[in-house]
């Protein structure tokens, strides 16, 4: 299978849904480019469940115990330093009024600097770090807002076709205050020459939605001599009930 | 209304990140809620992401912190203390696609599941029932082939099997919260 064929697929898909003129936010799940999609997405539309006593509409609570100081500093939890170009990421995770979700958790996973996952299943031959793990937690802060110190991650090769890569990212998982508020995602790097070419970035079908997850690189954020500051605010999607809460 | 964040899929390697030990272990001495994941093959799904979110025997829907109450020393997850009811957990489907769960009968019928997975762009809302209830609203709109696969059945006392079918015949019913 080559880039050729599955980019052509991708540019297909996204003609049919600017055709189609009703707006979509997320990875579509259906999305043969993305061949492991095939067999793992339902042929049945989704069942809306109206019901304003859905526990769904709550949702886990997470606190002080559930987080360490060096969680959010992935540059910090080994003996030494990770090999790599140092970077912060910030912003604030909010509703979709605009509303910071205040204390909840954060999650964070990425490759290291050369594109490798300490996991057993990443064969890609990129040297581990032994002094980089790449998981981060913290809460929110009263604004929203989160916080990582790490290391830029690196491109890597897949399977999905022949000299597929991803785009640099950092895998994001969020809760809100509602379950059905939930969020996994991946933040990409502004510029990112990859974009094109990779079929998880194009499962997003809108344009100015696939935008909504590229950080943006912030000089005020960068600390002299230290590191350099993405900005990636986070708005979580949910059920319009949520929104109305006070 | 501002615009969200567009979802992705959990991917492979999110294995060493978001499961944690104990994450199925809600409350011992209630049920046990089991079963797997099945892709439109019918083949187990080996690297799914399942997490749920219950009510407490009354009911109640406030949950509690300490899912993953960390050791301050080592940073480990020492696990949930065991007086509050945090209601939430999160388990990684094994190699043959299989998860359990420990936990208390919830107040309300079901238990929510979310499902994320490689392959999977935007993870998929079901429940698991636990006992019919003719007033719920869920399934009083379900013709009863569809219904069917949101009910977990009671193996022996105390011991809930509920699978999970991503596509294909028998498919999971999944949901949307509008």
């Amino acid at each position: 299978m080559t880039q050729e064929r599955i980019s052509a697929e991708i540019a297909d898909l996204h003609e049919a849904y600017l055709k189609e003129g009703v707006e979509r936010h997320h990875a579509a799940r259906d999305f043969a480019p993305y061949r492991s999609s095939a067999l793992r997405h339902p042929h049945q539309p989704l069942v809306v469940v109206d019901d304003p006593e859905a526990a769904e509409l709550t949702g886990p609570v997470f606190g002080v115990t559930d987080v360490t100081a060096l969680d959010a500093d992935l540059t910090r939890q080994h003996q030494g330093q990770p090999l790599g170009e140092r970077i912060t990421v910030t912003g604030r995770v909010l509703d979709r009024a605009g509303r910071p979700v205040r204390g909840q958790l954060v999650e964070v996973w990425q490759a290291n600097a050369s594109g490798r996952y300490l996991h057993q299943r990443d064969d890609h031959p990129a040297p581990l770090d032994p002094n980089f793990t790449g998981v981060g937690r913290c809460l929110t802060d009263d604004e929203g807002r989160y916080a990582f110190t790490t290391v830029r991650p690196g491109a890597y090769p897949w399977r999905n076709h022949r000299n597929a890569w991803r785009p640099a990212h950092i895998h994001f998982s969020l809760f809100g205050t509602a379950f059905a508020q939930r969020l996994i995602t991946q933040m990409y790097f502004p510029g990112d020459p990859l974009f094109p070419y990779d079929p998880i970035f194009n499962s997003v079908l809108d344009e100015r939605a696939r935008q909504r997850m590229i950080a943006a690189y912030d000089h005020d954020l960068s600390v002299p001599e230290w590191s350099l500051g993405y900005r990636w605010d986070i708005v979580l999607d949910g059920p319009s009930a949520t929104w109305m809460e006070s | 209304m501002i615009k969200p964040t567009p979802s992705q899929t959990v991917g492979p390697f999110y294995g060493y990140a978001l499961p944690f030990a104990g994450g199925g272990d809600l409350a011992h001495g209630g049920i046990v809620l089991h079963g797997r994941v099945y892709d439109g093959a019918g083949e187990p799904v080996p690297d799914a992401l399942l997490e749920f979110w219950q009510s407490d025997p009354d009911g109640g829907l406030r949950g509690a912190p300490g899912s993953l109450r960390r050791d301050p020393v080592t940073g480990a997850i020492i696990g949930r203390h065991g007086l509050d009811f945090t209601g939430f957990g999160r388990v990684a489907t094994d190699a043959d696609g299989r998860w359990m769960l420990r936990t208390l009968m919830p107040g309300l019928p079901y238990i929510s599941v979310c499902v994320f997975a490689r392959g999977l762009g935007h993870h998929l809302y079901t429940r698991a029932y636990l006992r019919d209830e003719p007033g719920d609203r869920l399934l009083a709109a379900l013709e009863p082939g569809r219904r069917a696969t949101l009910m977990a059945a009671e193996e022996r006392e105390g011991v809930y099997v509920f699978d999970v079918r991503l596509q294909g015949e028998q498919e999971t019913v999944f949901l949307d919260f509008g």
